[in-house]
C-alpha cells in the first residue's frame, strides 16, 4: 500500500503585507538584500512571514511542513549568498525564468554557517508538534552550477565542497521527516558524459548526513535517460522528484519504466509557474495515472507536490495549490 | 523578410540637420519619473485626499509635456512622452484588454515585483490603447513621436496562462490586437511603432513564434510607418540571423550593458533590418562621457552603414535618477551630432570604423 504524502519543497511568495514592508526596510537594490546580518527589525518581519507561512500549510493540511523560505532574496543559492566565503557579483538569470538572484562568487573555503538550520529551528517552534517538519536545501550540483568558483579550482572539487558545506548544515537540522534537495539543473544543465558520478557522490555526501527520507527534486522538464539511472542507483535518495506538468512527461514515464525507480516518488503534481488551480480529482487522477503506468506494484511512498517552487505566484494562488495538494491526498485516500 | 527601412527613415531627418550623413536617434521609450508624480498616483488612491482622478490626469499631462519636450532639449531626432502614464509594460496593456485578471504581484528579483496577470478568457480587443497618449505627445512634440508597445510574445509569456491550449496561440491573439491597435496609432499618425519584446531575450528558442506574431502586427500596415523591434539582455547569437527574416525595419539591441562583446554576432550573414544600438547603459548610474559614447557609436559602424544605424540608450532609462537619464541622453546626442561630422569631413572611415 502506498503512502500519499501532500508537501511543497519550500520557497513560497512573501505575502503580500510582507513585499512592501520588506521592501521599505531593505530597499531595492542588489546592496540591499540580505547578507546574513540583518537587523532585529527586519528578523521580525521574516518571523512573523515564517508563522504565516506555516499556518497556512496547516490550514491546507499538508502532510509535511517546510520553513517556507521567505527570507531567502536569492531564491536555492540563499545558503551560498549569506556565507562569509562568498562574494556577490552581479545579477544573473535564474534558469529560463523572469527571476533573478545575484551571482555567489566562492571565494574562500565553505565552512559551517548553521543559517538555514535556525530557520527550520523558528519553523519547528512554530508548527509545535502537529504535523512533521520537511526542510529545503538546495542540491549540490545545481548550488554548484549557480555558483561561481573562484577557490576551489575545479568543477569536481567545487561540487564535493558544496556537497560537504551542505551535509554540515544538515547534521545541524533539528529533527526533521523529509529533506528537500533541489536539482533544477540536473535537468536544465546536466552533468556532462562521464561526470554523472561525481554529481549523484556530491548528492549522496548531503544525503548521508540526514535519516530523515531524502527527496532529490527536480523541475522544468524530464531527466535524460543515463543520468535518470545514475541518480537512481547511486544519489542515495529515498525518492526522485519528478516533473509531470513540464511537456515531456512521457519521457519521465519512458525513465521510470525502462530503469526504475526509487522506492518512493515525488510528483511534481501541479503547476507551479501558473495561476490555473488543479482540482484536487484532477490531481488525484494525475497520480492513479502515473502509478498505472509502472509495472512496479506499488512504492513505499508518492509525494504529492509542486512541479517548482511556488514563490513565482500570487499569495493567493499559492495558498490555493496548497489546499488542492492537500486534498487530492485525502482524495487518494 | 525586412520591410523597408529606408523608405520610411528619411522622414526623422530634422530639416536643420547640420550633417549630410544622419543617425537618427531615439530612446528605446521609458524615462524616469518626476518625484512629484510618483507622489501624485499614490495620492489618488488615499480616501483621505481631495486629490482625484481628474487632477491625477492632469499631472499625467503635465509630466508627459515635460518629458516630451526634455527629450527635445536633449536634442533626440524622435521622441517619447517617457511613458509617464504607463506603470509596468506588461499590466498597462493587460488592465486594457480584456480577458486578463490580477491576482497580485509576484518577484522578479529582490524586492522588486510585478502585477503578473492572468489570462483567464479569451483575450479581445476594447478600446484603444495608446491612442490618446500618443495624440497628446504629438500635440506638445515638435520632433517626430515614437510609439513603444509592448509586443505579443512579452504579453502572453509574462502572464500565467489559464486560458488557452498554449500560450503560443495566445501570443497570435494578442498580435491580432496590437495589430488592431497599431493601425489605430497609424490612422491617428503615427510612423514610428517599437514592439518591446524583452521575453524573447529568456526563450530565444521560440523566435519563430515571435516572427509569426510580428507577420500579424504589420499585416496591413504601409511601408512608410516605421517598425521598431527591441529585444534587451540576452545572447543574441540565439535569434541572429533569425532575425534577418523578421518583417521589420529596425531592431533595436542592449550591448553596451555587455560592453558591446556581441557584435560579432550580427557580421555574418550581412545584417538586413536598421540596427538601432544601445549606446548608453540603462543600469549604471554614470553618465558616460561623449568620448566613450562616440566609441560606442563606432561599435554599430561595425555593422551597419551610417544610413542605416540608430542609436538609442540600451534599454528604457526609467531606474534610474533623472538628472543622469538626461545627462546620458544629451551626451549621447552630441556624441552621435560629432560621429556624423567626422563622417562628412573623412575623419572616420565608415568601412573600418574603429581605426582612428
Amino acid at each position: 500500500m502506498t503512502e500519499r504524502v501532500a508537501a511543497t519543497p519550500g520557497l513560497y511568495p512573501l505575502p503580500d503585507w510582507a513585499k512592501g514592508t520588506l521592501s521599505d526596510l531593505k530597499g531595492h537594490q542588489k546592496g540591499d538584500l540580505l547578507s546574513g546580518d540583518e537587523s532585529e527589525a527586519i528578523v521580525e518581519q521574516y518571523d512573523e512571514v515564517r508563522a504565516e507561512f506555516v499556518d497556512d500549510q496547516l490550514d491546507a493540511g499538508l502532510d509535511r511542513v517546510v520553513e517556507g523560505q521567505g527570507r531567502w532574496d536569492d531564491m536555492i543559492a540563499h545558503p551560498l549568498t549569506v556565507h562569509d566565503s562568498v562574494e556577490t557579483g552581479g545579477i544573473v538569470r535564474y534558469y529560463d525564468n523572469n527571476n533573478f538572484y545575484r551571482d555567489p562568487r566562492v571565494v574562500d573555503d565553505l565552512d559551517f554557517s548553521g543559517d538555514v538550520a535556525r530557520e527550520l529551528e523558528s519553523a519547528e517552534r512554530l508548527i509545535d508538534g502537529e504535523a512533521p517538519l520537511a526542510a529545503t536545501l538546495p542540491g549540490p550540483y545545481s548550488l554548484a552550477d549557480l555558483a561561481s568558483d573562484e577557490h576551489y579550482g575545479d568543477e569536481a572539487a567545487f561540487q564535493a565542497a558544496i556537497a560537504e558545506f551542505l551535509a554540515g548544515e544538515v547534521e545541524a537540522f533539528p529533527a526533521h521527516e523529509t529533506l528537500f534537495l533541489l536539482e533544477p539543473s540536473l535537468v536544465t544543465n546536466p552533468p556532462a558524459e562521464g561526470a554523472e558520478s561525481t554529481a549523484t557522490d556530491a548528492i549522496a555526501t548531503v544525503a548521508d548526513a540526514t535519516d530523515a527520507d531524502v527527496v532529490v527534486q527536480t523541475f522544468y522538464g524530464a531527466l535524460g535517460e543515463k543520468l535518470y539511472a545514475h541518480l537512481v542507483d547511486e544519489a542515495g535518495a529515498d525518492a526522485l522528484g519528478l516533473d509531470l506538468v513540464a511537456g515531456d512527461r512521457d519521457d519521465t514515464v519512458y525513465n521510470v519504466q525502462e530503469f526504475g525507480s526509487t522506492d518512493s516518488l515525488a510528483l511534481g503534481l501541479v503547476d507551479g509557474q501558473n495561476t490555473l488551480v488543479e482540482e484536487p480529482e484532477t490531481v488525484a487522477e494525475r497520480v492513479e495515472w502515473f502509478e498505472s503506468q509502472i509495472p512496479a506494484e506499488g512504492f513505499d511512498r508518492t509525494y504529492l507536490t509542486p512541479n517548482t517552487e511556488l514563490f513565482y505566484l500570487p499569495a493567493n494562488k499559492y495558498r490555493a495549490k496548497l489546499n488542492a495538494l492537500a486534498a487530492a491526498a485525502e482524495v487518494l485516500d | 523578410m525586412v520591410r523597408n527601412p529606408e523608405a520610411n527613415r528619411e522622414q526623422f531627418r530634422p530639416n536643420d540637420h547640420p550633417n549630410d550623413a544622419f543617425l537618427l536617434t531615439t530612446v528605446v521609450g521609458s524615462y524616469p519619473k518626476p518625484k512629484w508624480l510618483n507622489r501624485a498616483d499614490e495620492l489618488v488612491d488615499d480616501p483621505d485626499s481631495k486629490f482625484d482622478a481628474e487632477d491625477l490626469e492632469e499631472a499625467h499631462d503635465d509630466a508627459c509635456r515635460l518629458i516630451t519636450h526634455e527629450h527635445e532639449r536633449a536634442g533626440l531626432d524622435t521622441v517619447v512622452d517617457g511613458e509617464m502614464r504607463r506603470n509596468e509594460m506588461v499590466e498597462f496593456f493587460a488592465d486594457r484588454i480584456d480577458g486578463y485578471e490580477f491576482n497580485g504581484p509576484v518577484k522578479v528579483w529582490g524586492h522588486n515585483y510585478f502585477d503578473k496577470p492572468s489570462v483567464v478568457e479569451e483575450v479581445t480587443y476594447d478600446e484603444p490603447w495608446l491612442v490618446d497618449e500618443f495624440e497628446f505627445t504629438s500635440d506638445v512634440a515638435e520632433r517626430p513621436v515614437k510609439v513603444p508597445i509592448t509586443g505579443p510574445y512579452t504579453l502572453g509569456f509574462w502572464a500565467f496562462n489559464e486560458a488557452y491550449p498554449s500560450t503560443e496561440e495566445l501570443v497570435y491573439d494578442l498580435a491580432d490586437l496590437v495589430n488592431e491597435e497599431v493601425e489605430k496609432l497609424v490612422e491617428a499618425g503615427a510612423r514610428y511603432i517599437q514592439i518591446d519584446e524583452p521575453a524573447l531575450a529568456t526563450t530565444p528558442e521560440d523566435h519563430a513564434i515571435v516572427g509569426e506574431a510580428l507577420e500579424r502586427i504589420v499585416s496591413g500596415i504601409d511601408e512608410d510607418v516605421r517598425i521598431g523591434l527591441h529585444v534587451c539582455y540576452g545572447d543574441y547569437s540565439r535569434i541572429y540571423p533569425e532575425i534577418n527574416d523578421y518583417p521589420i525595419d529596425e531592431f533595436d539591441v542592449e550591448l553596451c550593458n555587455g560592453d558591446f562583446e556581441q557584435i560579432p554576432t550580427f557580421t555574418d550573414p550581412e545584417f538586413e533590418p536598421d540596427l538601432a544600438l544601445g549606446v548608453v547603459d540603462a543600469h549604471t548610474a554614470e553618465i558616460e562621457s561623449v568620448e566613450e559614447i562616440k566609441e560606442n557609436v563606432r561599435q554599430g559602424l561595425r555593422v551597419v552603414p551610417p544610413e542605416k544605424l540608430t542609436i538609442s540608450p540600451d534599454c528604457g532609462l526609467k531606474l534610474l535618477p533623472r538628472e543622469i537619464a538626461y545627462g546620458k541622453t544629451e551626451n549621447m546626442v552630441t556624441a552621435v551630432r560629432e560621429i556624423e561630422a567626422e563622417i562628412d569631413s573623412g575623419a572616420i572611415d565608415v568601412e573600418n570604423p574603429l581605426d582612428d
